[in-house]
């Protein structure tokens, strides 16, 4: 705990690093409240593809995003083996659905590269940067802006 | 602890002492009088207007102060509490609340109204106190001046003056001697040292000190040893104690009720002088003190109106000097029966004073909680059910025996839990009185202003109920009780003429059925003019001309939007939203509301809630694979529809023929998207459902589970509200559950669409 704290005193962050498919993505660590098996969801009426419905957490109604699909790539088909993120997004908490949780990072503000200007307006909008890390490439996302508070913030 | 926040405090306080201002008066007027009951009263009036002379809340303070003097006229007994008295005092009652919410909200109250019932207070103040003074007790309450102590004019605040109130100067010098058992001129030693509580409660000690001056001459002397240098002084601390003697004609209890409000929140010694010099260490000499005190707690409470907490402590005294009597008395080996006498004596004295007790443990052992904390701690709790249920299943599943102790745990665990759900639950549990006593000051408005002479009645005021029900309770309540004195109860006259007692009643009720709590509000008015119910209907497209309603239905008409009978539109009901309001925030909290009436005996209205909205009554339902809720309050009734009752109506609609009506079907899993294509009919069970509209509709379902009591669980904290979609609920099984908003399913199938609107679902 102490080591943390001091590589975080020096101006470094921890992120959480997660696969979806063949890419690698990570979140900052501080906005990850819990890591959870997959368990199934009650589907929603009337939701858009990406949220695959509501699990039970402790009593707290969760409602699941399936990640894959929310970054415009294809929709994910759950396993046992796949792993609920359970993040505090704004005042809300979300599940995000995901392959697995593939490594915890500390990184300095250097080690982040900007996102290249081919970028198409989705990964544009939750991209906030990229890093290289033993040769694999890991995007940084931002959820706040994955999911706005209010429809309108989003326009 | 900033100013804000204390002055938060006082008007919770308020809200209290103003409720139990209200219950008094109201067992006043019921006869009751009990001296205990009067100083109650008069304590929550004065209670008020000492914190608002703290706040420098001045209008407050001089009301109040007024209310106090004539209150005090009724505790000394120069005022008889009669009904015309107490009439005035309910009502002033009513000012004193409007004028602690505009203290507190910042709004206006009717000046005039209140410029009018201070001359009324004043009127019954002075009226009665010449013929009342020859030959009452002056004790306490007038606050007898003796000739040493400062001029009686001290004893009004200020503030009255802007209310016009001119206090009389009196005093009972000619008899206050024979009286007063004290011998005149005795001396008190007090000791007043403040702790750091008293001034962040909003106490001032220069204000209890000026009190004390007024009991009688006194000399004072500040210790200010305790002082700290200015650095290390804390600024919140209390450093200053006092040393105080008192020349007075009064007792010691009339000392002590000077610091009643402070009195845990500062070490207080009051002596008698000569003791005190002579057993200055020992507040308490064993036997000879214990002995007078016992002969007086029983004087004491007759005679003299002292305050709750004076009486404790005597009760206390009284106790533990006995104990240190029957302690000498085994040493001695002799006098264990005067002892026991003594003993004896003093539960005597304890069970006469058995009512302030009991008023001050019941007042005292409360606490004050979050109610977000109450909810996260039902939450957990409703987790805990869940997770045992998913415990026993597997461990059922598991173990084949049967046998292990592993069984017998778990089936001590589930009572455990359930224990704890139910406690858990009570403790969001209230009685239903504050709403009844919003009630009461409801019909002494609506009555003085219609003209009619009403009485409302309440019974079973202390029947339990979540508290969310009881605040989305006061405001249908509230229509129907103007609606009772408006409607409902006739005219003095007319109730004269049909030989009634020209007073009305309003009888509420309250009480707990099957797990449901019961509303009843009964009047002995006219009843429903059925003819022009039935009228009115016609008039209003509500029925056909030719309809042929029982008695029954008419009744129930009243309940239809845009019905109201009054002749005229008045001011307290009758502006065409009447009871259908009613109903439908009564069904909004999942219950049910109907009417009986005897034409000229009255009508009654019964309301069934729910003890909680944090369950519900839910019937456990599977519509396309998914298990839904609906709540089973809106059901009226299933049935497996037959091929031949199906009729198609129109390109896409179907209707289901019910005993030779026509209803339109509804297909859940179409209207929630989870099929494509419309269900058979025959192959599910129809839900005949009741909507807003008051049109029936039949939801088609796939099959129904069961019944079950579900707790209920916001969508909209973490994710958003889902038309269609009122809550979510936990199954047994640990999943997830939607539980169906009736309405909107309904006006989805009247062609109004369900769109979402989700944040989640934002793109961008």
């Amino acid at each position: 705990m102490s080591y943390a704290v001091k590589n975080l005193a020096q101006g470094s962050r921890e992120l959480i690093a997660f696969r979806i498919g063949d890419q690698e993505f990570c979140v900052n660590i501080m906005s990850v409240r819990e890591i959870r098996g997959w368990t199934p969801a009650t589907p929603m009426p009337h939701a858009p593809p990406y949220v695959m419905g509501i699990i039970n957490l402790r009593g707290a109604v969760l409602p699941i995003v399936d990640l894959s699909a929310r970054l415009g790539m294809q929709e994910a088909e759950p396993s046992a083996r796949h792993v609920i993120i359970v993040a505090q997004v704004k005042s809300r908490i979300v599940g995000l659905l995901v392959e697995a949780v593939s490594d915890i990072l500390t990184i300095t503000e250097e080690n982040i590269q900007p996102v290249p200007e081919i970028s198409s307006d989705l990964e544009k909008q939750y991209a906030r940067g990229i890093l290289a890390i033993d040769k694999r490439m890991i995007c940084m996302i931002e959820l706040d802006a994955l999911f706005p508070e209010k429809e309108s913030e989003a326009a | 602890m900033d100013m804000n926040e204390i002055k938060e405090i006082f008007f919770q306080e308020c809200e209290e002492q103003l409720a139990e201002l209200e219950s008094g008066l109201l067992k006043l007027n019921d006869g009751d009088r009990d001296p205990e009951t009067v100083n109650a009263v008069f304590r929550a009036v004065h209670s008020i207007k000492g914190g608002a002379g703290a706040f420098g809340l001045d209008d407050l303070v001089a009301f109040a102060h007024v209310f106090e003097t004539t209150l005090d006229c009724v505790r000394s007994g120069k005022l008889e509490p009669g009904q015309d008295v107490l009439k005035v005092m309910l009502k002033s009652a009513d000012v004193l609340a409007d004028l602690v919410s505009a203290s507190r909200d910042g709004g206006s109250v009717d000046e005039s109204r209140t410029r009018g019932l201070v001359k009324e207070l004043e009127a019954l103040a002075h009226g009665e106190l010449p013929s009342a003074s020859g030959h009452d007790a002056p004790k306490p309450a007038a606050k007898p001046a003796p000739a040493a102590a400062p001029a009686p004019k001290a004893e009004t605040p200020k503030p009255t003056d802007d209310s016009g109130f001119q206090p009389i100067p009196f005093t009972f010098d000619g008899f206050g001697e024979e009286e007063e058992p004290v011998i005149e001129g005795s001396t008190y030693e007090v000791v007043f040292k403040p702790r750091r509580e008293l001034y962040s409660k909003g106490n001032e000690a220069a204000l209890l000190l000026r009190d004390l001056s007024r009991v009688g001459e006194m000399s004072i002397a500040c210790d200010t040893d305790a002082l700290l240098d200015l650095d290390k002084m804390d600024p919140e601390e209390s450093y200053f104690s006092w040393k105080i003697s008192v020349k007075t004609t009064k007792s010691e209890d009339d000392i002590r009720v000077v610091f009643e409000f402070a009195e845990w929140d500062c070490d207080l010694e009051v002596k008698f002088a000569d003791e005190a010099s002579s057993d200055e260490e020992q507040p308490m000499r064993p036997v000879p003190f214990d002995l007078s005190i016992l002969d007086d707690a029983p004087s004491a409470e007759d005679e003299d109106k002292q305050a709750e907490h004076g009486s404790d402590q005597t009760v206390a005294e009284a106790v533990s000097a006995a104990e240190t009597a029957t302690s000498i008395a085994k040493a001695a080996g002799a006098a264990a029966r005067a002892a026991e006498r003594k003993e004896s004596a003093a539960a005597a004295a304890a069970a006469a004073q058995n009512n302030a007790a009991a008023a001050a443990a019941s007042a005292g052992q409360t606490i004050r909680v979050d109610l977000d904390r109450v909810d996260r701690l039902i939450n957990l709790v409703g987790e805990l059910v869940i997770n045992q249920a998913m415990l026993s299943q597997s461990v059922i599943e598991n173990d084949a025996t049967g046998t292990s102790s592993i069984n017998m745990g778990l089936e001590e665990l589930q009572q455990l839990t359930r224990e704890i759900q139910d406690s858990v639950m009570a403790i969001r549990a209230q009685p239903v009185k504050p709403v009844f006593q919003r009630m009461s000051r409801i019909v002494r408005e609506v009555a003085d202003m219609v003209g009619k002479q009403i009485r409302l009645v309440t019974e079973g005021e202390n029947t339990e109920v979540d508290k969310t029900v009881i605040d989305k309770l006061a405001e249908p309540l509230t229509h129907m009780i103007r609606n009772a004195v408006d409607h409902g109860i006739e005219s003095p006259e007319k109730r004269e003429a049909a030989g009634k007692n020209p007073e009305g009643t309003i009888k509420l009720t309250a009480k707990h059925r099957s797990g449901r709590i019961l509303i009843e509000l009964q009047d002995d008015g006219a009843g429903i003019n059925r003819e022009r119910v039935r009228q009115k209907a016609i008039d209003n497209d509500i029925i056909a001309a030719d309809a042929n309603l029982s008695d029954d239905e008419i009744d129930n008409l009243i309940f239809m939007a845009g019905f109201s009978t009054a002749d005229k539109i008045s001011d307290i009901s009758g502006r065409g939203v009447g009871m259908d309001v009613v109903k439908r925030s009564i069904q909004a909290l999942g219950g049910r509301i109907s009417i009986s009436s005897r034409p000229g005996f009255g009508s009654t209205f019964t309301m069934s809630l729910p003890l909680t909205l944090a369950v519900l009554d839910g019937m456990v339902v599977t519509v396309a694979g998914q298990t839904l809720v609906v709540p089973l309050t809106a059901i009226v009734e299933t049935l497996q529809p037959e091929a031949s009752a199906i009729h198609s109506f129109g390109a896409s609609q179907r209707l289901i023929s019910i005993r030779n009506s026509f209803c339109p079907l509804v297909d859940v899993g179409r209207v929630l998207n989870y099929r494509s294509t419309q269900a058979n009919p025959v192959e599910g069970v129809a839900l005949l459902v009741e909507s807003e509209g008051g049109g029936q509709r039949a939801l088609m379902v796939d099959a129904i589970q069961g019944q079950r009591q579900v707790v209920i669980k916001s969508l909209e904290a973490n994710y958003t509200h889902v038309p269609g979609i009122a809550a979510a609920t936990i199954l047994g099984d640990g999943r997830v559950a939607l539980i169906l908003d009736v309405d909107a399913v309904v006006a989805a199938s009247r062609g109004q669409s369900l769109r979402p609107e989700m944040s989640l679902a934002a793109t961008g």
